[in-house]
């Protein structure tokens, strides 16, 4: 490690701090690891306030929820998962040194479906919320066939934006890192040796898809939708 | 007794020699660099900066406070002194303060690397520390915030006519440059030290602060997320903390305090690890128990997470979670205590001088004590049924922010000072500093002591007159405070041109920073150092650091 020599020869992409390329790999993997802790607390303290507010106005969340159409939730699962594996093997061809326009094919896939996921969740989600006055703060209008729970059905809304809200907003910064990625692809930056890039923007990604396999079920399909809940 | 360090002659060659502050020169040099040394010096005066601005505003309030009926200022306007001073004082110069300077300085130089992993992440940091400053001192400017730094709903969401919003937004910014830091830091720490250097030859100064980094980068987005919360449900007028759809306002409190009672640990856990690096420099002695003072920065960070209901004992939690709170909150006394009780078996027997450094260092163990202990009062139920909201509390923390960390970060810049700058500072004034600042803060704080448990409740502008001696007691003692914090600043600065030449290790310390040339060379060290050695290998046949 104490090397010197390791400093003369410039791999692309070797940063000076370092003393060799594997110890400049693990300590990327390791940073977007550690961020990746933060975004769990992150995204933590709104899972574990939902709970706490879901257990106090069951009724109320179950209404709200009823109000979601979960095709459409269920829909982009799919769309997500299937990006992760787009994304999964746009690094494993950069590993496995496949031509730099099969890499560039899976980095283009996962970013259309990226935007397929919020293309379904703007048009047919949230502004079919927006027509039905389902929008705290902006527009919201309390039906009366809620009932006496119906006051507390706002807040379920207030969740469900600011959580979804916060994931399209990783999921736009994730198209950002796609698109870096693809150009770098197309300028040669990476190779069999050199594609961590890839590889930490891979793990964020992962990330965001398993956070909206939190928020589906939680959202979407609490109090038994299919089932003898209030209707 | 002795005086001033022996300086070091500057040779020709030393005065020419290329090092990290006069590698190139120009305010682009500095506002583009990735050095973490530069960085450090950047924060430095940054937060320097911004203790400044907490400073005046705590002054106006003991200058205020001088007189029961309070005629200098409306009350409104007394409210809005006493949120600004916290705020800035915790957010902007305690949480930063250690970590952000020296430990940007010397996490790299200490554990033998070239730089942090991330050295233009760091750079980011700053950056992101002044935009959330920017924010935070536009709405001073624009008229001020009143909620207390706590925040409280459904006063600061609801019924405040303040700048909460741009308050809020400052915080939530500065969060981020905090979780960049802890990031740095930890990937640094893993993956970057000089071969030989295992977890348990590392500076007591490196545990403290990679505990730091864990809340950090744990708490700090859990505050992060709920001020972008109250800062929403301002701006919509409905959100989950609104009582009229169900909200609750007490789970902000949580939420707050689930970040905040861990700051106080990002805050003092630091000042920790430096008064460690000195207590064994200035007593000449290995550190006592060196594995229980490591592992007790993790057992902090860890219960740390687990205590943040005792501020809550008074504001509608069940007793049964208070009980629980009561007892967690004693536990993480214990790791507190046995660092002091290393530190004090560290010192028994030891070759001590007491130069400034460890004037600081013993100035830090005698009033963290005092605040440790007082807090236990606070912990227990029953008393603190009397004591919550008093000025007792007041007291109690400051002995902590100010007595604790305050005075480590004191002592640690006068301790790596000649490394930062490669200059000595007049060590008679620096002494003489040390002794006011001990003097002005136990005059000003310990009389809280007595005017909480009389009953004297915080954050009012007015208060019976049978309170004023104590009053003004604590006023003369701010006021011999901030001469105390103005005497370092000045010759500190003094110093930088004028100090005689430091030379690699006045101290005649241990660790891998004294090894290196003062002031370093950008690269840190020419050759990668080899670690043979337990820290605090320290000999008392090296005859003390006395000149």
């Amino acid at each position: 490690m104490a090397d010197m020599a390791a400093h003369g020869a410039h791999p692309p992409g070797f940063a000076h701090q370092f003393e060799e390329m594997a110890q400049q790999r693990e300590a990327g993997s390791l940073g977007m690891w550690v961020f990746l802790v933060t975004e769990i607390m992150f995204f933590g303290g709104l899972f574990a306030t939902y709970t706490v507010y879901r257990s106090l106005h069951p009724q109320a969340f179950e209404m709200g929820s009823h109000l979601l159409e979960a095709r459409f939730g269920a829909t982009n699962t799919a769309v997500l998962i299937s990006s992760s594996l787009t994304m999964a093997l746009a690094i494993h061809s950069a590993q496995t040194g496949k031509s730099k326009s099969t890499i560039i094919g899976y980095l283009i896939a996962t970013l259309v479906l990226g935007a397929a996921f919020i293309g379904i969740k703007l048009y047919f989600e949230w502004y079919h919320d927006y027509v039905e006055h389902l929008i705290p703060g902006i527009d919201f209008v309390i039906r009366p066939e809620w009932g006496h729970a119906g006051s507390q059905v706002p807040l379920f809304f207030c969740f469900y934006f600011f959580m979804t809200g916060l994931h399209a907003l990783h999921m736009v910064i994730g198209i950002g890192i796609l698109s870096v990625l693809a150009i770098m692809t197309a300028r040669q930056r990476f190779s069999s040796e050199y594609y961590a890039p890839l590889e930490i923007s891979g793990l964020y990604w992962h990330f965001v898809d398993i956070v909206w396999i939190f928020l589906f079920p939680l959202l979407y399909l609490i109090g038994g939708r299919y089932g003898t809940g209030v209707h | 007794m002795s005086t001033l360090v022996a300086p070091v002659q500057e040779s020709p060659s030393e005065s020419s020699r290329v090092h990290y502050l006069n590698v190139s020169y120009g305010i682009k040099s500095w506002l583009f660099t990735t050095d973490h040394k530069r960085i450090a010096l950047l924060y430095l005066g940054s937060i320097t900066f911004m203790f400044l601005v907490g400073g005046i505003a705590a002054t106006l309030m003991r200058l205020h406070l001088i007189e029961p009926q309070g005629t200098l200022f409306e009350p409104g306007t007394y409210n809005k002194l006493f949120t600004i001073h916290g705020i800035v004082m915790v957010f902007f110069f305690l949480v930063p303060s250690i970590p952000a300077t020296l430990g940007n300085f010397l996490v790299p130089m200490m554990i033998g690397a070239r730089d942090l992993a991330f050295p233009k992440l760091n750079l980011l940091s700053w950056y992101v520390y002044i935009v959330g400053s920017l924010f935070t001192l536009y709405a001073i400017i624009a008229g001020g915030v009143d909620t207390g730094w706590t925040f409280y709903t459904p006063y600061s969401s609801n019924y405040a006519h303040s700048e909460v919003i741009a308050v809020a937004l400052g915080v939530f910014i500065t969060g981020f440059s905090s979780i960049l830091t802890g990031l740095n830091f930890i990937v640094t720490i893993h993956k970057m030290r000089a071969p030989g250097l295992t977890w348990f030859r590392l500076p007591l100064f490196i545990w403290a602060i990679y505990a730091t980094s864990i809340i950090f980068i744990l708490g700090t987005p859990v505050i992060a997320i709920t001020l972008f919360l109250l800062g929403l449900e301002r701006l919509l007028h409905i959100g989950i903390f609104d009582p009229a759809i169900g909200g609750d306002p007490l789970l902000f409190q949580h939420l707050f305090w689930f970040y905040s009672h861990p700051a106080v640990y990002i805050m003092i856990l630091p000042g920790m690890g430096v008064i460690s690096e000195l207590v064994t420099c200035f007593a000449r002695k290995r550190i006592f128990g060196y594995s229980f003072v490591a592992f007790s920065s993790m057992a902090i960070a860890v219960i740390s997470f687990l205590v943040w209901g005792h501020h809550m004992f008074v504001t509608g939690q069940s007793i049964y979670a208070g009980l629980i709170f009561s007892v967690l909150s004693f536990l993480v006394a214990i790791p507190s205590a046995v660092k002091v009780f290393n530190w004090t078996a560290t010192l028994y027997k030891g070759s001590i001088s007491y130069q400034a450094p460890m004037l600081y260092a013993l100035g830090f163990i005698g009033l963290f004590t005092m605040g440790g202990l007082t807090g236990l009062f606070l912990a227990s139920l029953a008393t603190d049924v009397h004591l919550n909201g008093t000025y007792f509390i007041v007291a109690h923390f400051h002995y902590i922010m100010v007595g604790g960390a305050v005075m480590a970060y004191l002592g640690g810049i006068h301790f790596w000072w000649p490394k930062l700058t490669g200059r000595l500072y007049p060590d008679g004034w620096a002494r003489f500093g040390a002794l006011v600042i001990f003097v002005g803060f136990n005059l000003t704080f310990f009389p809280q002591f007595m005017l909480g448990y009389l009953g004297m409740p915080r954050r009012y502008a007015v208060y019976p007159a049978e309170f004023q001696v104590l009053n003004v007691m604590s006023s003369a003692g701010a006021s011999i405070l901030g001469i105390g914090y103005l005497i370092p600043l000045i010759y500190l600065f003094w110093s930088m041109r004028y100090g005689p030449p430091a030379g690699p290790n006045p101290w005649r310390a241990k660790g891998l920073e004294w090894e290196t040339p003062s002031p370093p060379p950008t690269e840190n060290f020419e050759e990668i150092p080899v670690v043979t050695e337990d820290a605090y290998n320290y000999a008392r046949s090296d005859g003390g650091t006395r000149g």
